[in-house]
């Protein structure tokens, strides 16, 4: 009888496999139109996956956009809403979902065009499905929305109106999304309708399909179920992710099958797992147990053969070595039997030998070195490959473990804290040399600037004056532009000509006695010649003036730049020393601060990686400890069939020999003539003898003390304890085989 | 033939079964999240030390800054640039898969920042590129940086319709 809730959980594996499918370990912002090259750097940075740099840029260019007035006329003002995405989107790269939580849900607000607070629902949606939170994937994608929202934002800023494209929907996502969050919440019918109408949508090529099969068990509708994932089983492709997926199906419906009971059917989809790939392991030692089933453990020893030649790192093929010769003894191959179950002894025992190592190894930390080392930065399969190097552990045997999603976090968050521990130390480095550099700038700038000073002051008093003649000047061009004053523009001759008259006037309007006639009408001669030259020359002459005044703007506009870049320059002296020496500090403390704080917790996740990695290994070194000993029993029982079989044989031999009959009473056909009957009994008993010794011999060599007899009821209660022991396998079985 | 069936339900049984890990998943995310915290409060010191970096390495009166875009044919391939300031080279750098895959995506790699003085300066920008058919050529491009008090940002370019053919066009923010 089938056990819904079972294969469920069979395949209950989908959550993290799928999302992981659907949504690119990558930024999603691709060719934006950048305004802001320092938004573009963040850009570089995130393409490039350096998702700390580029969220430390961005935020520090946030902050310097939040500080502006006029945000219109930063550059960063065109690029706002995807720089507001994007910190969403880094954060959820950077594994930092609260942060992304937050960000995403702030770009949701009034302000951000549509097809940007689509995408960022969509990511909210991803992020709730990650954390386990079906209800609110589904508040997050109803946000989606196709409707155009004229914001403030949108009318002026968004590119998409800008080049007439409708607001991006993103329908086909959303709908699977919104699928599997109804597959979780148990809503499987509107999951199944979803479902099927994205049914070999190309972006979801194989994985529709088995959430499809999900759902429609979970339903309760078995039969559908069992058709979908068989229609998965046989579609046709390429690509190793989809290859894998559709092996994985095909086994977990032959595991159904055996469940039930159907070996036949068993029989053809473990026939359906290719030969290589991640689960042909799985299948070859599943076919082999449906022939063995069936009795037919000659055809059981064709996949089991080939799975015992296979690496013996794997649980299967462990398991294969043990199930060879278990075949063999059913085909009364008794001699072969045993000396497949004394090869399997060997392996066992170097093999526990080496996990012993290996579980040394990580107690004693080399694993943590490991996978810091270098080398992990260019290989992806660094926790696998990293066995290579002296002194690491045997990592072959925790590739489910490290697989899993939970130690794929931890091993994530511990390269994590190695990175932002080697940011640390550097910073503490660099704050030594800025206040090595900032003495040294002290040192250099302090004896300088009172000199300096003391020259600008002169200068600047100078200056100052200057600048004030010049606005005088000014005022008076403006003003005798209304009131003419043609002696303001009189030449210094004329001038002169003008003091020398006014003087002489004056001495004789003191001395009256020397002026005459003459002398009165040559002044007023020469003040009418001074008159007419300064009157009728004053247009011009205000011309001039004016653009002479011009001509002295352009040497002041030079003046005050060179005025204000010396203004900087020395304000920038003063700073490049001063007042830094308290934040230095303060960067200090916060710094040792943090790092205290970070080498704790990377010391918890250290351990808890250990943990992991030396619990599995001594889940397999018992394991195997488990195979050695049932192993010795199935090898001393080999050892006794075979010695039984060929005993009686001779006996068999013998008593054709006394009686001319064989045990059945029928008479044999006597080839040679008994010569003497006691003769051959003594032989018959001296051969039994030397058969005994021979198999005690054995039995000590083999390491088994125990009767023989002993043996075989041992070894019938090992196999016994694999059929019956069903509440070890309920509480033990766990379908979820791994990733792909 | 009923026993046997069982049999292979054990099979599959020990077959299936995953790491028995005595850590629970409640501590490891308990500790996730404290990770997700430093990593919160060490972003926020880089932030902070960034500026403090820039204040006291470059500041504004002084500094220029060298960007470098790719806008042209994605089947260029650029392997390197070389920038000099006034006849001194100031940077040169070497691009890899992913520094080139992120020029082509839209990335602005800022390849130099310096101080100057304010007045003109001669920018001289040199690559060395590969165009799709593996020919390897190099171009060059000049350009007058007029420093003012303000700090000073040139974008450079590289763009053209053949990847045989790309060339540098400079652009004064």
């Amino acid at each position: 009888m089938f056990r819904f809730p079972e294969f469920a959980r069979l395949f209950f594996f989908l959550g993290g496999l799928l999302i992981a499918t659907s949504s690119r370990a990558s930024i999603e912002l691709h060719h934006v139109d950048v305004h802001d090259l320092y938004f573009g750097e963040v850009l570089y940075d995130a393409y490039q996956n350096n998702y700390f740099k580029a969220i430390s840029k961005l935020d520090n260019e946030l902050e310097q956009y939040s500080e502006v007035d006029e945000k219109k006329l930063d550059p960063l003002h065109s690029n706002i809403g995807q720089a507001e995405f994007l910190v969403g989107d880094l954060a959820l790269q950077y594994r930092m979902n609260q942060r992304a939580g937050k960000a995403i849900q702030a770009v949701l607000g009034d302000g951000v065009d549509q097809a940007t607070r689509n995408r960022a629902a969509l990511k909210l949606a991803q992020l709730f499905f990650k954390k386990g939170e079906p209800q609110k994937v589904i508040y997050a994608l109803d946000l989606i929305s196709d409707k155009v929202h004229k914001s403030r934002y949108e009318t002026l800023f968004s590119f998409d109106l800008l080049r007439r494209k409708p607001p991006q929907t993103l329908k086909k996502e959303a709908a699977y999304l919104r699928a599997l969050a109804y597959i979780n919440t148990g809503k499987n019918k509107p999951a199944i309708k979803i479902l099927q109408s994205l049914k070999h949508e190309k972006l979801f090529q194989g994985f529709d399909l088995y959430n499809l099969g999900i759902a429609q068990i979970q339903a309760g509708k078995l039969n559908q179920g069992e058709q979908t994932f068989d229609e998965l089983g046989k579609l046709d492709v390429s690509d190793p992710e989809l290859l894998a997926l559709r092996d994985k199906a095909n086994l977990k419906l032959a595991e159904h099958y055996v469940k039930q009971g159907k070996a036949v059917l068993a029989e053809k989809y473990f026939r359906r797992v290719r030969l290589q790939g991640p689960y042909s392991n799985k299948a070859l030692l599943g076919a082999g147990w449906v022939a063995a089933s069936q009795g037919r453990f000659d055809r059981a020893l064709v996949p089991w053969t080939l799975l015992h030649q296979r690496s013996e790192y794997d649980s299967s093929v462990q398991e294969a070595m043990m199930a060879v010769p278990y075949a063999y003894g059913k085909l009364k191959a008794y001699g072969k039997s045993a000396n497949l179950y004394g090869q399997a002894l060997d392996v066992f025992a170097s093999e526990i030998q080496r996990l012993g190592e290996s579980i040394k190894s990580i107690r004693e930390g080399s694993f943590l070195h490991a996978l810091l080392d270098k080398h992990g930065d260019a290989d992806k399969n660094w926790v696998v490959n990293l066995r290579h190097l002296k002194d690491a552990p045997e990592t072959r045997y925790t590739l489910d473990l490290m697989a899993s999603s939970d130690f794929q976090e931890c091993y994530k968050n511990y390269k994590d804290l190695a990175s932002l521990r080697h940011y640390l130390t550097k910073w503490l480095d660099d704050l030594n040399a800025y206040e090595e550099l900032i003495e040294k700038r002290r040192l250099y700038q302090q004896p300088l600037l009172p000199v300096v000073e003391k020259k600008f002051r002169k200068i600047d008093a100078r200056m100052k004056l200057r600048l004030e003649q010049r606005k005088n000047l000014d005022k008076k061009i403006q003003n005798m532009l209304i009131a003419p004053r043609p002696e303001y523009l009189a030449t210094d001759n004329e001038r002169i000509a003008m003091d020398k008259l006014t003087q002489i006037k004056n001495y004789l309007a003191l001395h009256p006695d020397k002026s005459t006639d003459e002398i009165k009408n040559r002044l007023d001669r020469l003040d009418g010649i001074l008159l007419w030259e300064v009157r009728s020359d004053f247009n011009q002459r205000l011309t001039d003036a004016y653009n002479h005044l011009h001509k002295l703007d352009g040497i002041i506009k030079i003046l005050k730049l060179r005025y204000y870049s010396f203004i900087r320059t020395r304000q920038a002296a003063t700073q490049s020393y001063k007042g830094y020496r308290i934040p230095i500090q303060q960067f200090r403390t916060r710094i040792l601060a943090v790092q205290k704080k970070l080498n704790q917790i990377m010391a918890q996740q250290g351990h808890v990686i250990e943990q992991m990695a030396s619990t599995e290994l001594d889940k397999r070194r018992k394991q195997l400890e488990d195979y050695q000993i049932k192993a010795r029993f199935a090898l001393a029982e080999s050892y006794d069939r075979a010695i039984k079989s060929r005993q009686d044989k001779e006996v068999e031999k013998r008593y054709k020999k006394l009686t001319g009959k064989n045990r059945t009473g029928k008479k044999v056909p006597q080839k040679r003539p008994v010569e003497n009957k006691n003769a051959s009994l003594e032989n018959a008993i001296l051969i039994k003898q030397q058969l005994e010794q021979q198999q005690k011999k054995i039995k000590k060599q083999s390491g088994i003390h125990a009767d023989a007899l002993w043996s075989k009821k041992k070894n019938r209660q090992y196999f016994s304890t694999r059929k019956y022991n069903k509440s070890w396998i309920k509480n033990n079985y766990n379908p979820v085989a791994g990733s792909k | 033939m009923i026993k046997i069936v069982i049999f292979i339900i054990g099979f599959i049984a020990a077959a299936g079964v995953n790491a028995a890990i005595p850590v629970s998943h409640k501590q490891i995310k308990g500790l996730d999240e404290q990770v997700q915290d430093i990593k919160k409060d060490v972003l926020d010191l880089s932030t902070e030390l960034s500026q403090l970096e820039e204040k006291l390495l470059y500041p504004s009166n002084t500094e220029v800054a060298v960007f470098v875009a790719l806008k042209g044919n994605k089947k260029f391939q650029l392997d390197s640039m070389q920038v000099s300031m006034d006849g001194k080279v100031v940077n040169q750098h070497i691009y890899t898969y992913k520094e080139l895959e992120a020029l082509r995506a839209g990335g602005v790699q800022r390849i130099y920042t310096g101080n100057i003085k304010t007045g003109d300066h001669n920018l001289v920008m040199h690559f060395i590129g590969r165009s799709e058919s593996g020919d390897e050529y190099q171009r060059s491009g000049k350009y007058v940086v007029s420093k003012a008090v303000g700090p000073k940002f040139v974008e450079v370019l590289i763009g053209g319709k053949s990847s045989s053919d790309q060339n540098m066009r400079f652009k004064d923010w």
